[in-house]
């Protein structure tokens, strides 16, 4: 029939438990079972004769090893010599526990053999004891066999119980240990202990090979202690190595030894050293170390010893061998993180946030498909991107519709994060000096959807002449790269101190060509965020320190809210003391790539009066390279093939035809007045530079001028497309309001560099057409002002 | 970066027009200020006028891309789209094909879009008309040309070709040098 359903509303369903709903009461035990539980239950008759049969065979075998023990005393000798030739054959295939309680009936097994006719190895052993009982029943017989067995098979449970009734006599063990001639119970110390032997008799064999063990690991625990000590104390005094030692490579074992050593001993110095030795030689000794471990110049470990102290200089090396984990960066102008993270899972990846500091961030822990190819990836959700590269980009907090440069651009990753935080408004400018990289930066535009980038490909230390007037500009620059040491490991012992040299005075320069393109008195902005992929102070602070001397800018708090500080001084060094603003980021205690973010912002367009100080003059044959770039491409060529990252490859630029040198010099000028203040300066930097260094003067002052003409013509197509654009003409005014002002500033500029020829006395010839020129110029200014302003 | 030429621009507007339709006004009619198309080495830009103007200090040496790079005229004056434009093509697209999960590394490698890796396909679409291609989650990957009609389709042959293959996400690893 089944139960009808009732869809008939009218009809009410009865509700409340029905027949069938009806409870059952709760289970109740029976009673039988209930006081099975409670009490013991009753033996049988059978049960309690084999028990009372039992108690007394114990009793028995207790008494016959008391008995058996007193006999031994008396005649132990006796007993020995003949044991040996006795028991040999039939102890064959016995454990030793066995053997001390049999020994001493051994006389009387004859006897026993004549009655029990079994040969069986188990009743020959068994024989001995029911000799002595020989009224025990059959069964019996058979139980004392079992029971005998067992002590031989000794499972651990059964010792316990029985140790627990009885005592056991270790002596007997003993000697039977000596006459098996068992090695694991043949210790040295076995004579020790039969001094023992009164107090413990009665206990079983396996037990007293248990407490033999005992005192044998006790010893050996003693021993290793005492050898312990002994290292401990060596380490104390370590032993500084010998001279063949050192020249004689061991293992690289021991040279990490020796590095755990020295590190000590250099933390504690006073205490651990060895009398006679300075400090100088356990650093000597370190740094070779280090480097037979690390597999580093010398060098390089030198300068990193100087960063860090020892412990911390360890922990960055071993950091510094491990990769980082792989992490990938949302792009937020085509979807969110956590469409992103679980359309990621879907696809078999394990991920988390990178941290609470970044909302775009993800760490990739394990993929089943290579995370560089997933249809997310080619439809541009996301950019693999080291952790460390967000961080400029948060240093330098993008605002919408700013114009921002970043300078040294390839691959694209940290300007497309920039475009991305102006949700493509605005415009961003991504230069990169190589031509070939920036077809990366294309690329990843285009794939993420980028739409406000201009992408060109210029020498970064040009650019202030291309355009400027930007709200941020972000300089990443090209470095040693020796936070990323995991990446690229050939930096370990292919750097030297030219290719530092190399490295900061190129970025230092372009530093100054970031901060002339930067624009103070832009309403949201003038932030400048400088970078590096380096920890090495020379590329960092130091870069920093010698803009902050040589342009209008100060250092302002990066917003990153770790990362440790930036050094105020390192080595003979005295930096500003704003520079702990800061950050530096280490592989050891960030877990991200060595990097180094610093905020600059500039609060005067002015170009101030270049200073001529130490920086200079540590760097002068720096300097002289630098210059001889400004010559020919070969040279540039030969600094970005060193420089890691950024700068590869010679920039192409258009050599303007000699015929430019040949020009008269007013059209020169007209083409500088259109130009703002920087290449002026940039002009009269060169020219001192040119002062500096007499012999070479010659050669520069001809370079000089071929780059004068180069941007003479540069700044004429500029003017050229300046009258086409009506737009950017109210900018070309304002160019030539500074220029009518720079006009003084230049007279200005030609007597100080007067006073510095003076004091040089060099080439005093060299530098008077520039004065002159400089009057000129400033006329030559107003004039074309004023004609502009008639157009 | 040169205006295009009333030729070249009747052909780049053809070419869009067959992916995009009637859309194509709304490249040029934007809200957000006037955008153009630029040429530069026989290769198309879409661009803000403002972006332009600070594009145009750059020198047409050292200038690499700016705004977005539609595709390029080939030497026989035929203008071929490149996957870049797909940022723009794919929100306009009035007919769209999308490819089921097993399919979209094939289309990702290249290959055309045969019946049994097709998930949906817009209704009505007509023969020839360009399509975007996406995925079912609905990530645009490329584009193509349908070679049946929608109709057509429900009673191909499994192994039939549906959509040809003209541009697809996975030439930004494939070709990245020919991008621009």
């Amino acid at each position: 029939m089944g139960r009808k359903a009732k869809f008939d509303e009218t009809k009410k369903v009865k509700k409340g438990p029905g027949r069938k709903a009806k409870k059952q009461p709760d289970p109740v035990f029976r009673k039988e079972l209930l006081e099975t539980e409670d009490q013991v239950k009753k033996l049988t008759h059978r049960q309690k004769q084999r028990a009372a049969k039992r108690a007394k065979k114990k009793a028995e075998i207790v008494e016959k090893r008391k008995a058996i023990k007193q006999g031994k005393k008396n005649e132990a000798k006796e007993i020995e010599t003949n044991d040996e030739d006795i028991k040999k054959p039939v102890v064959k295939g016995y454990s030793d526990d066995n053997k001390e309680w049999l020994k001493p009936k051994q006389k009387v097994k004859q006897q026993k053999k004549q009655k029990d006719s079994d040969s069986d190895i188990c009743d020959q052993d068994e024989g001995s004891e029911m000799e002595q009982d020989s009224e025990a029943e059959s069964e019996h017989e058979e139980e004392t066999k079992t029971v005998s067995e067992k002590y031989k098979v000794g499972t651990l449970d059964d010792l316990f119980k029985d140790s627990d009734e009885e005592e056991a006599d270790p002596s007997s063990e003993e000697e039977g240990s000596v006459n098996s001639g068992n090695a694991g119970y043949n210790s040295d110390s076995s004579e020790e202990e039969s001094d023992e032997d009164g107090d413990d008799e009665d206990m079983l064999p396996i037990e007293k090979a248990n407490v033999k063990l005992k005192k044998k690991q006790k010893e050996e625990k003693k021993l290793a202690d005492e050898e312990m000590q002994l290292n401990i104390s060596k380490q104390d005094v370590f032993a500084f190595p010998s001279e063949e030692e050192l020249q004689n490579p061991t293992s690289l074992q021991d040279v990490q030894q020796r590095i755990k050593d020295v590190v000590s001993v250099l933390t504690e110095f006073n205490r651990l050293k060895e009398e006679g030795r300075s400090r100088c030689e356990y650093t000597d000794l370190l740094l070779k170390d280090l480097c037979t471990y690390y597999s580093y110049n010398e060098f390089l470990m030198e300068v990193l010893m100087q960063i860090f102290p020892v412990q911390e200089l360890v922990e960055f090396l071993e950091a510094s061998e491990i990769a980082r984990p792989v992490t990938i960066r949302t792009n937020s102008l085509k979807t969110r993180r956590r469409d992103l993270a679980q359309a990621l899972i879907n696809r078999g990846v394990n991920l988390d946030p990178v941290g609470k500091w970044s909302k775009v961030g993800l760490v990739i822990y394990s993929s089943t498909v290579p995370i560089g190819a997933t249809p997310e990836y080619l439809a541009g959700h996301y950019i693999l991107q080291g952790a460390s590269s967000f961080l400029p980009v948060m240093a330098l907090a993008p605002q919408e519709n700013e114009r921002i440069l970043d300078m040294c651009a390839a691959p694209g990753g940290k300007a497309s994060h920039i475009a991305a935080i102006m949700k493509n408004t605005g415009a961003l400018f991504a230069n990169d000096a190589n031509k070939e990289r920036t077809k990366a930066v294309v690329g990843n535009f285009h794939r993420l959807g980028v739409v406000n980038a201009v992408i060109c490909n210029y020498d970064g230390r040009q650019f202030p002449e291309v355009i400027k007037g930007f709200d941020r500009v972000l300089l990443d620059a090209p470095c040693t790269g020796t936070g990323v040491i995991a990446k690229d490991p050939s930096v370990k012992t292919t750097k030297d101190q030219k290719d530092i040299q190399r490295c900061f005075n190129l970025q230092r320069q372009l530093l100054l060509a970031a901060i002339d393109c930067c624009n103070a008195k832009s309403s949201t902005g003038g932030y400048i965020v400088y970078s590096t992929c380096s920890i090495l102070p020379e590329e960092n602070e130091w870069v920093v320190n010698y803009a902050l001397k040589r342009r209008n800018v100060k250092l302002v708090p990066t917003g990153l809210d770790f990362g440790t500080e930036g050094f105020m001084k390192y080595r003979h060094h005295r930096f500003h003391p704003s520079l702990k603003l800061t950050r530096r980021f280490y592989p050891h205690t960030h877990n991200m790539d060595g990097f180094f973010v610093a905020k600059l912002k500039k609060f005067s367009n002015v170009i101030p009066e270049a200073v001529i100080d130490d920086d200079d003059k540590e760097t002068e044959g720096a300097d002289e390279e630098t210059v001889v770039t400004n010559e020919g491409d070969q040279s540039t060529d030969a600094i970005s093939n060193n420089v890691t990252s950024k700068v590869s490859g010679p920039q192409k630029r258009t050599l303007e035809p000699e015929s430019n040198i040949a020009e008269p010099q007013t059209k020169k000028m007209k083409g500088e007045n259109a130009k703002s203040s920087t290449g002026n300066a940039a002009v009269n930097k060169k020219n001192k530079n040119k002062n500096k260094k007499g012999p070479q003067s010659q050669n520069l002052n001809n370079s000089n001028s071929r780059v004068q003409g180069k941007m003479g013509s540069a700044e004429k197509l500029q003017n050229s497309r300046k009258q086409q654009e009506p737009s950017l003409h109210g900018q070309g005014k304002q160019h030539e309001k500074k220029n009518s002002k720079l006009g003084k500033n230049r007279k200005v500029n030609g007597l100080t560099e007067n006073k510095n020829k003076k004091a040089n006395e060099n080439k005093p010839n060299s530098s008077n057409p520039m004065k002159t020129t400089n009057k000129k110029h400033s006329k030559i200014n107003k004039n074309h002002s004023k004609i502009k302003r008639k157009v | 970066m040169k205006v295009l030429s009333e030729d070249r621009t009747r052909i780049l507007f053809e070419k869009l027009t067959k992916y995009i339709g009637v859309n194509v006004k709304l490249l040029i009619d934007r809200p957000d200020g006037t955008y153009c198309f630029r040429e530069k080495k026989d290769r198309v830009y879409y661009i803000s006028e403002k972006l332009l103007h600070l594009a145009q200090t750059v020198k047409p040496d050292n200038l690499v891309s700016a705004g977005t790079c539609f595709g390029k005229f080939t030497k026989t004056n035929k203008f071929r789209l490149h996957i870049t434009a797909l940022t723009y093509i794919s929100p306009y697209a009035p007919f769209k094909v999308w490819v089921k999960p097993s399919a979209e590394q094939q289309f990702l490698y290249g290959h055309h879009i045969i019946k049994s890796g097709l998930g949906r396909i817009t209704e009505n679409t007509p023969k020839h008309q360009g399509v975007v291609v996406l995925t079912m989650s609905d990530i645009p990957i490329g584009f193509g040309v349908a070679s049946r009609t929608t109709a057509e389709c429900r009673h191909a042959d499994p192994l039939a070709t549906i959509v040809f293959h003209q541009a697809d996400v996975g030439e930004y690893i494939r070709s990245e040098d020919t991008l621009t």
